[in-house]
């Protein structure tokens, strides 16, 4: 059993080791969805939420695959479970918000494969953490997805007005901006120790 | 994103424009280059930078990506009349976790040390999209050889770029190529190479040479 403080792993999965500019996951809803402000947020919102219900999930299915000793089933029912939070959280949004179901479009369902989601699942599994600390590093996680996504997005719409060599152009000028952003972050491993 | 609107293209002239007439070639072809995953189509990223690092786990992850990606496009176009459409990409995605996790226990008896530097990374190829994009959109609509020779072409396309990742990280990260030294002690290693921001530069340099090679084409 893990003994981690909860606002230390909450500082740790949001800043210090940032989902998306430390551990590389769920950089394509990253680059893909980080155009506008608004839809980063909300798409952020989306994750998140999935992040939780699913680090939850995981939780009570990994205590019944100790329980029955099974834990090569570990990867598939995690993936199950996450496939069908998504579709929940579709269903949801599209009844709530169309608009935003069309402004998500292709990412909503690809949420499943997000590998923030997963990867926040079997880290919390290989940690050891408690229910309760789970459910603080989702929150962590899904807060510092949401912030990377919500920066990116702003540097993305001053970048719409600035003149870009043809060659740098769409993918590469955005993956130097990661970059850079990725170096801020690591002002933030001070704050561990 | 930009290079998915570009799939269904053909282009016509080419390095490869000889061994157009025969269609399964061409299957095995378009992943390295034309359609390369990673340079031209920009999916499949996380595992790209993560674990690029050195060269050695660039190829452990790439040949692992690759081998599932073979074997799940096998299945999958194997048993593209008998899944009902409704839940096909569910059943994609347990067809590609079964694989995984034989792949993970493979990696774990073969080297420990390997299994521990590569991480979750390993359980993380199910959610690579690179897989899922082959399953829906070659495998679930065509024959077996074709699938297979289809999914061989983009795993070492794959590979090939992971390894160019891996070489320029290492070399100027640590000094070192596949583990042996190649610069003299006094080479100051950049450090930022092999840190999480290092992985971002480097592919952006890599798409960067990709970019300057297609305008340069283009314009000809």
């Amino acid at each position: 059993m893990n003994e981690e403080p909860l606002w230390s792993i909450f500082i740790n999965a949001s800043l210090i080791n940032n989902f998306v500019l430390a551990y590389f996951l769920g950089i394509c809803p990253f680059l893909g969805v980080s155009g506008k402000i608004g839809t980063a947020s909300k798409m952020g919102g989306a994750v998140t939420f999935v992040m939780i219900i699913s680090s939850m999930a995981a939780y009570g299915l990994h205590g019944l695959l100790v329980a029955i000793n099974a834990p090569f089933l570990q990867l598939i029912s995690y993936i199950v479970v996450i496939a069908s939070t998504v579709q929940l959280v579709e269903m949801i949004i599209k009844k709530i918000s169309p608009e935003l179901f069309r402004a998500l479009g292709i990412f909503l369902p690809l949420i499943t494969t997000n590998c923030a989601i997963l990867g926040l699942a079997l880290f919390q599994t290989s940690k050891g953490y408690g229910f309760l600390q789970s459910f603080v590093y989702a929150l962590g996680a899904g807060a510092g997805f949401t912030l990377a996504l919500i920066l990116m997005a702003g540097i993305r719409e001053n970048l719409e007005f600035a003149q870009v060599p043809k060659v740098v152009k769409g993918t590469v000028i955005t993956l130097l901006a990661a970059g850079i952003l990725s170096l801020s972050f690591m002002g933030f491993s001070g704050l561990s120790g | 994103m930009n290079g998915i609107d570009r799939i269904d293209k053909k282009d016509n002239g080419g390095m490869f424009g000889f061994l157009k007439n025969s269609p399964s070639t061409d299957e095995f072809i378009k992943g390295l280059w034309r359609e390369n995953p990673i340079f031209v189509q920009v999916i499949g990223m996380c595992p790209v930078l993560a674990v690029t690092n050195t060269a050695v786990n660039a190829l452990a992850m790439g040949l692992a990506t690759a081998l599932v990606l073979v074997m799940s496009n096998l299945l999958v176009s194997l048993l593209r009349n008998f899944i009902p459409k409704q839940v096909r990409i569910a059943s994609y995605i347990l067809i590609i976790a079964t694989f995984v996790t034989i792949i993970d226990y493979a990696i774990q008896s073969i080297s420990v040390e390997l299994y521990k530097s590569l991480g979750a990374f390993i359980s993380l190829i199910v959610v690579n999209c690179l897989i899922l994009s082959r399953a829906e959109a070659f495998a679930s609509k065509n024959g077996t050889l074709k699938s297979v020779l289809d999914a061989l072409g983009m795993g070492i396309g794959f590979v090939f770029a992971l390894l160019c990742l891996g070489a320029v990280r290492e070399l100027l990260g640590n000094g070192t190529l596949f583990n042996i030294p190649i610069f003299a002690d006094a080479y100051q290693e950049w450090i930022i190479m092999i840190l999480p921001a290092g992985g971002f530069f480097t592919l952006a340099i890599w798409l960067t040479v990709f970019n300057y090679f297609k305008l340069k084409v283009k314009k000809s």
